[in-house]
């Protein structure tokens, strides 16, 4: 059961800010989908190694040299909509 | 001749033969936009100046007596989930909303070397999480075969478009379904590849294990010629396989006489319309007669994948969109608060749409302190079930025949509000995905209303090759 609380304890941590509107949908909606989940438990997974990728590829190593790349140090910096400074991007006060 | 209407083929060989250019083509293609588009809205952005800014460059290349490849000059229509420089590409998310790109994709690199002509970017559910393209910023697109229903998801608008010849061809994103289902709901051919055989360079993550990139196009064989460019190696993309790419066409002349199909039994029961099961099977009886062996087979598994899928997938999702903050792109909040963190909340809460917000607090929740192991744990162990499923099955059969989906396209508005009942529509497409094994959908029928029904050939990995020889096969029994 993800009651509101719940809901916005995650959506916290998940850094989203939710209409109360929103939050009571989300919950109702959230138990339903979490409790269909539970098939999962009839599963025998007794030593069944997890899987994280399917083909099978590991530690892929390329030569550490710098590829030409498509767009300037400029150009990205245009996606940003904030203020530009230094050839950076100025944010908000972090502590 | 209606030119949007042509395969790759018959476009290539009449810009060849100089019976048309590819301006007309890309007019043609444009026109039907024009026309249609308003009430189907597969685009999101339509490109009509670069498109024939393009066209006029390969005519006159064409005219000079240049050898071009064969999608030269083909128009085509790209998911909006594809990095497109200087062409918006938004995830039909609200965050990106005015996002131009300073790159593009490996694909769309790729295919800019073959002669790209790009009409215009499509509408889909946003990043990619849907299966009826309604939880998009720009609105739904609907089913050319009837507007009352979905296009499918989440590349509903790419399907869309070539069903109703505003493009050629298009390309989508398959994570649990996403090419495949559009595909088999709009009546065109969709292939999810193996994955790592196409790179994801430049193209939007949503889950980082389960994504793939692939073509929608009108027959088998175009399929074939649009994967051999895609296919192959990205030092952009290190998932990708360093196996050789095969050249597809060559399967396409193979005969099927020998070749051993699964059923699948899960797949055939219940939860599956009956006019669609029975519309595969009716097919597979056709193929039978040309020499095929069919066999019964069993996946146990299939009914723990939409659950397995349903919280690895918003785990891997919640990770991957921890990059969208507003800061070094993305639409900046209207209040812009002087503390990160409340910028943070302002920014993805009006960011992101409502599906979006649901599988990102799934996939938190599933990876917090204390649900981890019950949830995601056990849901990666049991996708490891799924697998062995599967491989035990391909040491008796060469490719295994099931339904796309349980149903046909189902009307716009239905499911929106039932995210579990929109789950389950994946049902079929999951598996596949969850093995990273190939999977092409092929419209094989229509039901009494006239919508389309799709059949999925699914191969082992890197065994692309086997879908497009069967698929081909059941484009030439029509």
């Amino acid at each position: 059961m993800i009651d509101e609380e719940l809901v916005k304890h995650v959506a916290a941590l998940a850094r989203i800010r939710l209409a109360d509107e929103e939050i009571s949908r989300f919950s109702s909606q959230l138990s339903s989908v979490l409790d269909y989940m539970k098939i999962l438990e009839e599963v025998d997974v007794e030593g069944v190694e997890e899987t994280s990728q399917v083909t099978g590829l590991k530690n892929v190593m390329e030569k550490d040299e710098i590829l030409p790349s498509q767009s300037t140090r400029e150009e990205m910096l245009e996606c940003s909509e904030l203020e530009k400074d230094s050839n950076q991007v100025r944010v908000q006060k972090t502590i | 001749m209606e030119l949007n209407k042509l395969t790759i083929r018959e476009a290539m060989s009449g810009l060849r033969a100089k019976k048309f250019s590819s301006e007309e083509l890309t007019l043609a293609c444009l026109k039907a936009i024009e026309e249609r588009d308003s009430e189907i809205n597969a685009f999101i952005t339509v490109d009509g100046e670069g498109a024939v800014k393009s066209a006029r460059g390969i005519d006159k290349r064409l005219a000079a007596g240049e050898e071009l490849h064969d999608l030269a000059g083909i128009p085509v229509a790209v998911k909006d989930i594809f990095n497109t420089m200087g062409v918006r590409s938004t995830c039909a998310s609200p965050i990106l909303r005015d996002f131009v790109p300073p790159y593009d994709a490996t694909v769309i690199e790729l295919l800019k070397q073959k002669g790209m002509v790009m009409i215009g970017k499509t509408n889909m559910d946003e990043f990619a999480c849907g299966a009826s393209t309604e939880h998009s910023c720009f609105g739904v697109t609907r089913n050319p075969h009837n507007t009352e229903r979905v296009s499918g998801g989440s590349s509903g608008g790419s399907a869309a478009a070539l069903a109703a010849n505003m493009s050629i061809y298009s390309l989508g994103t398959d994570t649990g379904g996403s090419i495949r289902q559009p595909a088999s709901f709009c009546g065109v051919h969709g292939l999810k590849v193996t994955y790592g055989r196409v790179s994801r360079s430049g193209v939007t993550s949503l889950a980082s294990s389960w994504d793939t990139i692939g073509p929608f196009a009108r027959n088998t064989e175009d399929i074939a010629t649009i994967l051999q460019v895609l296919a192959g190696k990205d030092r952009r993309d290190l998932t990708t396989s360093p196996k050789e790419v095969p050249n597809y066409a060559d399967f396409l002349s193979q005969d099927i006489k020998g070749m051993t199909i699964g059923l699948p039994k899960e797949y055939f029961g219940e939860g599956v319309d009956t006019e669609v099961s029975e519309a595969i099977k009716n097919k597979v009886s056709q193929l039978e007669k040309s020499g095929l062996n069919v066999k019964e087979v069993t996946l146990p598994y299939t009914k723990y994948a939409v659950s397995v899928y349903y919280i690895t997938m918003p785990a891997e999702l919640s990770a991957n969109l921890e990059r969208f903050d507003a800061i070094r792109y993305g639409k900046k909040p209207e209040d812009t608060p002087h503390n990160m963190i409340e910028y943070y909340f302002n920014a993805r809460g009006e960011g992101f749409g409502d599906e979006i917000k649901r599988r990102i607090m799934i996939g938190t929740y599933a990876l917090s302190a204390g649900y981890y192991d019950a949830y995601y744990k056990r849901a990666m162990k049991v996708r490891t079930r799924i697998i062995e499923d599967f491989k035990k099955v391909f040491e008796d059969v060469d490719v295994l025949v099931a339904p796309v989906s349980p149903f046909v396209a189902f009307k716009v508005g239905e499911m929106v509000n039932d995210p579990l009942a929109m789950y389950m529509s994946d049902a079929l497409t999951i598996p596949a995905s969850a093995a990273g094994i190939p999977a092409l959908s092929v419209p094989v029928a229509s039901n009494n209303e006239g919508m389309p029904i799709g059949m999925q050939i699914i191969a082992p990995q890197f065994e692309e090759g086997r879908c497009l020889k069967l698929g081909h096969a059941l484009d030439n029994l029509k």
